[in-house]
C-alpha cells in the first residue's frame, strides 16, 4: 500500500529497530521449521511473507531484499528498478520520472536512511537482482543459508 | 595478441570509402596506442586526461538512416577540436543507429570514441556481448548509463529491460576488465580494456544526496564522469566543491556538461519534456532579452565551458549540442578552453 509505504521510509528509524529484534527471531524459527517440516510449509511462509511485506513496503517479492539498506523503501517500486540510487529523470518536486503521482522511491529512500542508525549501509553496492529468486521467499532463503536478514 | 597476427587483420579491412568534404579518410581499424603504465585502456582519450590537458568532449547524434558517411559528416565536424565523441544509445527513448556501430565506424577512421550504453534497452547477457565486439573494434570507453524511460521516447509501448542499473553496469565492466571473466565466472581470453565512464544529475533531488551516489559510482568504479546539462553554475560549483572535498576529484575525471540551447522556446520544451534538466530563470531572460536567441545561446554555452575550466576539480568539459553540432567548433574556439591545444584530427593523419 502507497500510504504504509511512505509511512515507512519516514519512520525508518523505528522500523529499524522493529526489524533488527524480530529477524532474528524470524529466522531461527523458520530453521526450526524447516528443520522439521522438510521444506512442506515454504508455500505458506512465502504467502505469509508477501502479505506482511506487501501492505507494508508494496512489496514484489524479488527474493532479494535489501530494504534495511535503502531506508525501508523497496526498490522494486521503482520502474527502472534500481537498486543504487535515483535516475537522473526525478522531478523537480521529487516525483519519479515515470509515474509523476508517486514520489521518486529514491527520495525516500535517502531520507529515511539518514534517519537510521546504520546509515552507511544505503552506501553499499546491492549488484542487480538475480531473477532466479523472483516470487521466493528471501526469509526462506536466508534462513537455509544461515544468514542474517540483511 | 600476437603482433603480427594483429597487423595482418588490420589490412585485411583496409579500404577507402568515399570522400568527405574532399578529404579522403582510410578504412581501417582504430589502431590502440602502446600499453602506458598507470593507464587502464589503450585510447587517445584517457591519455589526454591523464596528461592533464583540459579535455574536450561533444555528443554525436546517431542517424535515422543506414548511411555511415552521415556519421563521419557529423564527426568531422569537430575536428581538430575535440578529444573524444559521445555516441548516445537511443538517448531520450528514441530509435536511432546503435551506438554499438557509431563507435565502430568512428574508431575505423581513429577517433576516440565513448560508447554510451543504457540499461533500458539491454539485459546482462546483451551488454557483456556489446562489450567483447567493442573491444574487438579498438573502443576504448565506454558510459554507463541508466537511461531515460521509455514513456519519454517514440515507443512508449515497448517493454522497459533495466536489468541492471548504472551502478551494476559499472560493476560488470569493471569485472570483466579487470578479472576476464563473464558474470558467470566463465573465463574471457583478451577481456576488453576499457576506461569507465557515467554520469551524475547533480541538479534534481535528491540533491543532497547527489554527492553520496557520485561516491557509489566512482567506489563501484568509474573512471570518468560527464553530467547532465549545467546551466546553474552555482549549483555546480557548490557541488565541486563537495566532491574536491570528499577527495572524489583524485579517483576519477570530471567532465560538465553544456549545451547550446537554440531559443527560449526549444529552453522551454526541453525543461517540460526532457527527464532532469534543469534550467534556471536567468537563462530563459538572457534567451527572451536576445535579438538574435539563437546566437545568445551559443554565447552562453561558450561562457559555460570558460566558467567550467575555471572550477577546481573539473578536468574537461562535455558538449551536447543536439542540432548544433555544426557550432561545436566554434564554440570551443571562441572559448579558447583548450588553450591552443589541437587534439587528435584524421585530417592531420591522412
Ligand atoms: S524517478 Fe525515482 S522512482 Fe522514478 S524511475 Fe527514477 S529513480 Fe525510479
Amino acid at each position: 500500500m502507497y500510504r504504509a509505504r511512505l509511512f515507512a521510509s519516514r519512520h525508518a528509524r523505528a522500523y529499524e529497530v522493529i526489524y533488527n529484534a524480530t529477524s532474528p527471531v524470524i529466522l531461527s524459527t523458520l530453521r526450526v521449521i524447516n528443520k522439521i517440516t522438510k521444506g512442506k510449509l515454504d508455500r505458506p511462509i512465502t504467502w505469509f511473507e508477501k502479505i506482511i511485506k506487501g501492505f507494508l513496503f508494496d512489496c514484489q517479492m524479488c527474493g532479494n531484499c535489501v530494504l534495511s539498506s535503502t531506508g525501508m523503501a523497496c526498490p522494486m517500486n521503482c520502474p527502472k528498478t534500481l537498486r543504487n540510487g535515483p535516475c537522473g529523470g526525478v522531478r523537480e518536486d521529487g516525483n519519479c520520472e515515470v509515474k509523476p503521482e508517486m514520489k521518486c522511491v529514491w527520495v525516500e529512500a535517502w531520507s529515511g536512511s539518514a534517519k537510521m542508525k546504520d546509515n552507511l549501509a544505503i552506501q553499499e553496492i546491492q549488484f542487480a537482482v538475480n531473477h532466479t529468486h523472483q516470487g521466493s521467499s528471501a526469509w526462506i532463503r536466508l534462513a537455509k543459508e544461515n544468514k542474517q536478514i540483511i | 595478441m600476437d603482433q603480427a597476427c594483429k597487423r595482418k587483420q588490420t589490412d585485411n579491412l583496409t579500404m577507402i570509402i568515399p570522400e568527405i568534404n574532399n578529404q579522403a579518410y582510410t578504412y581501417r581499424p582504430g589502431e590502440l596506442l602502446p600499453e602506458l603504465e598507470g593507464h587502464i585502456s589503450r585510447g587517445r582519450f584517457e591519455r589526454v586526461l591523464r596528461n592533464g590537458d583540459f579535455a574536450v568532449t561533444a555528443e554525436l547524434a546517431p542517424p535515422d538512416s543506414t548511411d555511415r558517411n552521415e556519421v563521419f559528416e557529423q564527426a568531422a565536424l569537430f575536428d581538430g577540436f575535440v578529444d573524444a565523441i559521445n555516441a548516445t544509445d537511443g538517448s531520450g527513448a528514441n530509435c536511432h543507429m546503435s551506438s554499438v556501430v557509431v563507435c565502430a565506424l568512428l574508431s575505423y577512421i581513429g577517433y576516440s570514441p565513448i560508447m554510451q550504453i543504457s540499461c533500458r534497452d539491454k539485459n546482462r547477457i546483451a551488454i557483456q556481448g556489446d562489450l567483447l565486439g567493442a573491444g574487438a573494434l579498438s573502443i576504448c570507453n565506454v558510459l554507463a548509463l541508466t537511461g531515460d524511460d521509455v514513456s519519454a521516447g517514440d515507443h512508449p509501448e515497448a517493454k522497459r529491460v533495466f536489468d541492471l542499473d548504472s551502478i551494476s553496469l559499472i560493476t560488470l565492466i569493471k569485472k570483466i576488465r579487470d578479472e576476464g571473466s563473464f558474470l558467470s565466472g566463465r573465463t574471457i581470453t583478451n577481456p576488453p580494456q576499457m576506461f569507465v565512464g557515467t554520469s551524475i544529475n547533480p541538479f534534481v533531488p535528491p540533491v543532497e544526496s547527489r554527492i553520496l551516489q557520485l561516491e557509489k559510482k566512482i567506489n563501484a568504479g568509474a573512471n570518468f564522469i560527464q553530467t547532465q546539462y549545467c546551466f546553474d553554475m552555482p549549483m555546480l560549483k557548490d557541488f565541486m566543491s563537495k566532491t574536491v572535498d570528499k577527495g572524489l576529484t583524485e579517483k576519477a575525471f570530471f567532465l560538465p556538461g553544456v549545451g547550446a540551447l537554440a531559443s527560449s522556446r526549444t529552453a522551454r520544451w526541453i525543461k517540460n519534456n526532457v527527464p532532469g534538466v534543469h534550467i534556471p530563470d536567468s537563462i530563459f531572460q538572457r534567451l527572451e532579452g536576445a535579438e538574435d536567441q539563437k546566437k545568445e545561446g551559443q554565447k552562453i554555452c561558450t561562457e559555460l565551458m570558460q566558467e567550467v575550466k575555471e572550477i577546481e576539480g573539473v578536468s574537461g568539459v562535455h558538449i551536447m549540442a543536439y542540432k548544433q553540432e555544426e557550432c561545436v567548433a566554434q564554440m570551443v574556439k571562441d572559448s579558447d578552453v583548450l588553450g591552443g591545444r589541437k587534439p587528435w584530427s584524421p585530417k592531420d593523419e591522412y
